[in-house]
């Protein structure tokens, strides 16, 4: 057995040196209870479905999230809307289609099955309409982004007036959690902004991590499922480890060596 | 093969057996006589043939789903984790797999490094372990520029890059690799072609290597030769399987928390970012187990030198049956080896650690000191100890120890010591 | 060793097959069902066909589902004629009315039910349809008459959402 506490311990220093050599240049971020963090993480619904109201209401003018169809709005695991809502949803958006029978493309009502529609129709397009700077796709952002969920949630709200000493050029907006402080965004959200359905307070930290966690399930959309299915494999890996230990020390109890 | 003949007993088994010998094969499969003193160390063989079996089962299935073209790669990688059935699950389990694979060959590497498996009779399965780890090394490399995400790209084009450092034909070479004046779709599809076919020469290697293996037998803790079958030997099954078995489920459990609950640590970010041949990331790192030799590379300021410095830092380790001069195997009975032995894994892992920082500074002094520290343990501590070192008195037979108690406790005793 | 032994260990090495089975199961059923249609596929699961300017006597064919949808605008002949036949004289005995919700419009999977040819349009003994792969003739109404196919001509789900628009599935 001891060999195993070598093991464990050169696994843990291995996990521990990789933390490490990420965290090398980290900053402080702020800090929120992430409902999808640990072994049973699981969404906050009403905080996915009041983030994708934010996305849509003020992200969405110049981020695109192409990898999403409007059918994973309704998907479970999700913001979980009902598929009324999600088709209204669609819906709602004027999807180009075509070439129809006489080869022209065509606008129709967004259907379920459908992508996310995007505010602009290449990468050059979005350059140009805003100075230069290309609005990422947010579909897999959080991933993207070193620090993840806490980055994306302190960078909302991490705009200030630039300290003495500190200029900057037209279209460029000082945040301390951005790297090298100098973003390319207006700051974005400002209390109210957005009037959320269920009457939830629309503060800018609400919606920082109203919007966040939809990021987050964008870019994990089996989440829940994953960490479901993982409680389940390591609860059963840890039963047959045990099984199988009792059944080694049966077959080598003959032999005299220690296992 | 097999050190005793074996007769089927069915006529059919016979009548088959007769015509290709492969219940002969299982028979020695199952009774191959191993020493009895096997430790945990040694279950690491059967885990990496597991990885590699995960590795190939996996990426069969992911190659259905994906697109090895420069516009569709990113979007395909996407369409298996979101859409795909179970596609996140087989994705993460590949990526994160890799990982794995390379944490157990280098726990299987520094084994034989500690007790001497590496020494006569034992040098051709050494150095086909050592293709092995090479291939393993493209085939990770190439495996990570599919989802082609920046770093994808760009660890492509640095890495690519190093031929250029070759005289005379350098670029010639670089732009043959790239298909192109610059990573781009053709690159792509043969690093897809040539992914997916090196696992099947590494599944080939593998059964050398056992083949190899099997001539002599394994070597042990106490590193003597054991005489097969005796009583210091058990049969592979059911003992060794069942032992073997229990530590795969050990490490299957630590496999199941990265692939389930920390999917992405072992990657970079920047990987999530569709490739862009007009902006380098910061920060170019390559996976976690190119580290250490992505620190010796950076050590040397010459560009050729320092593509030479790497590449001997591998192939130094085929030459080393022959550089290690101590007819001792195992590092229980060398006291000093055993110290040098332990500065090596500090020293490896050091330059793991620096390897991930700027190549800087203080930085860049560390990376300096411990690859000089590498090739002089291998070129001058090891040459030299074989004549220098007084050894400690071996046992005559794993059963027959002379520090009392049984072996595998005088390794813990000495191990001990060591730690005080 | 007593016998009670031998049971006990019996027992241990039955339970650790058995639980180790289960996992083997449960890691094969990924493997397997990755091949099977994913979420983007199942959601394509409906097409909608303009259908104005499709004057009788015509048939469009559309792509649903990766297979051709024929839709046909039939003659008041046409439609006689897949009315007239006896059930009796039918491979695969189906109303036309059962056929056609609209008789003046007939929506099938343009596939041979035999090895999944598309079949000719306005061919055969029938006036229908008429697959050149292994001479399989089909009425106006889409059923087998003649040749190796067992059944008619799939019908799929379908609706008119309007006067002019037909969706399918």
């Amino acid at each position: 057995m001891k060999n195993f506490f070598r093991i464990l311990f050169l696994i843990t220093l291995f996990v521990g040196f990789q933390y490490n050599s990420n965290a090398a240049e980290k900053i402080e971020y702020l800090k929120t209870d992430w409902s999808f963090k640990g072994l049973f993480g699981k969404f906050d619904r009403a905080s996915l479905q009041r983030g994708y109201q934010v996305y849509t209401e003020v992200c969405s003018s110049c981020h695109s999230m192409k990898y999403l169809s409007y059918r994973n709005l309704a998907e479970k695991g999700g913001p979980e809307f009902t598929e009324v809502q999600a088709k209204a949803i669609a819906a709602s958006f004027e999807v180009t289609d075509g070439p129809n029978a006489d080869g022209d493309m065509f606008t129709r009502p967004g259907k379920l099955s459908d992508k996310f529609v995007m505010p602009y129709e290449n990468t050059k397009a979005a350059q140009a309409a805003n100075g230069g700077a290309y609005p990422p796709d947010m579909s897999v952002l959080v991933k993207a982004r070193g620090g993840g969920v806490d980055y994306i949630y302190s960078l909302l709200q991490g705009y200030e007036d630039p300290p003495s000493g500190v200029t900057l050029d037209d279209g460029v907006y000082y945040n301390k959690f951005m790297y090298g402080n100098k973003i390319k965004m207006a700051n974005q959200l400002s209390d109210g902004l957005v009037e959320y359905g269920d009457g939830t307070n629309s503060t800018v930290e609400q919606m920082s991590k109203d919007v966040t966690t939809f990021l987050m399930w964008a870019a994990e959309p089996h989440l829940e499922s994953r960490h479901r299915m993982g409680f389940k494999a390591i609860v059963y890996l840890i039963i047959l480890t045990i099984l199988v230990y009792f059944s080694m020390k049966k077959i080598w109890s003959g032999i005299k060596t220690e296992v | 093969m097999s050190d005793h003949e074996y007769t089927p007993k069915s006529n059919f088994g016979k009548w088959f057996n007769d015509r290709l010998p492969l219940l002969t094969l299982a028979n020695h499969l199952t009774d191959y006589p191993t020493p009895k003193n096997l430790n945990y160390w040694w279950t690491f063989g059967g885990i990496l043939t597991f990885c590699l079996i995960t590795q190939i089962v996996t990426g069969l299935v992911l190659a259905m789903h994906y697109i090895a073209h420069a516009d569709m790669a990113f979007d395909s990688v996407e369409h298996i984790m979101r859409d795909v059935n179970y596609g996140w699950l087989i994705r993460y389990i590949h990526a994160n797999g890799a990982s794995m694979f390379f944490l157990a060959v280098y726990i299987h590497i520094f084994r034989s490094l500690f007790y001497g498996s590496y020494k006569a009779p034992r040098e051709i399965i050494w150095i086909i372990g050592i293709i092995i780890y090479l291939l393993m090394m493209a085939a990770a490399f190439m495996g990570y520029v599919l989802p082609w995400g920046q770093m994808s790209f760009w660890g492509a084009t640095v890495i690519t890059n190093l031929f250029s450092a070759i005289p005379f034909v350098g670029e010639g070479i670089v732009t043959w690799l790239w298909g192109g004046y610059s990573v781009d779709n053709p690159t792509l599809t043969r690093f897809f072609t040539l992914h997916y076919l090196i696992p099947f020469l590494i599944l080939g290697l593998v059964v050398l290597h056992i083949w190899a293996l099997h001539v002599p037998g394994n070597n042990n803790p106490v590193g003597i030769d054991v005489k097969k079958p005796s009583k210091d030997t058990v049969p592979f099954h059911p003992y060794i399987v069942i032992k073997d078995g229990f530590a795969l489920l050990m490490f299957m459990i630590v496999f199941a928390f990265f692939v389930f609950y920390s999917p992405n640590i072992l990657g970079h970010a920047d990987n999530y970012i569709e490739a862009d041949p007009l902006v380098t990331p910061a920060h170019i790192v390559p996976e976690w187990y190119l580290l250490p030799f992505y620190a010796i590379l950076r050590s040397v300021p010459d560009k050729l030198l320092g593509v030479v410095a790497m590449l001997s830092a591998i192939f130094i380790l085929a030459a080393l049956p022959w550089l290690d001069t101590s007819k001792i195997r195992s590092a229980v009975f060398r006291p000093l080896y055993r110290q040098f032995y332990w500065i090596l894994v500090a020293d490896v892992l050091i330059l793991g650690y620096v390897g991930a920082m700027p190549a800087e500074g203080l930085y860049l002094l560390i990376a300096r000191v411990a690859t000089a520290y590498y090739f002089l343990h291998f070129l001058v501590v090891l040459p030299l100890l074989g004549y220098k070192e007084k050894t400690l008195p071996i046992p005559l037979s794993i059963t027959e120890p002379v520090l009392g108690g049984s072996p595998n406790l005088a390794t813990a005793k000495n191990d001990e010591r060591l730690n005080k | 060793m007593s016998e009670k032994k031998t049971n006990r260990r019996d027992f241990l090495f039955t339970a650790t097959y058995a639980v180790g089975a289960v996992g083997v199961g449960a890691v094969v059923w990924p493997m397997i069902d990755q091949m099977n249609p994913d979420a983007s596929v199942k959601a394509l699961a409906s097409t909608e066909v303009d259908v104005s300017s499709l004057n009788p006597g015509k048939t469009i064919t559309v792509l649903w589902r990766g297979k051709p949808v024929f839709i046909r605008r039939r003659t008041q002949e046409e439609i006689a004629e897949a009315k007239s036949v006896k059930l009796e004289d039918l491979k695969d005995p189906q109303k036309d009315e059962d056929r056609a919700k609209d008789p003046e419009w007939l929506v099938m999977l343009g596939v041979c039910t035999h090895l999944g040819c598309v079949p000719l349009d306005q061919k055969g003994d029938y006036n229908g349809w008429f697959c050149p792969c292994h001479g399989s003739h089909y009425d106006t109404s889409g059923r087998i008459r003649k040749g190796p196919a067992p059944t008619n001509m799939e019908i799929p789900k379908y609706e008119f959402v309007n006067a002019n628009t037909i969706k399918i599935g």
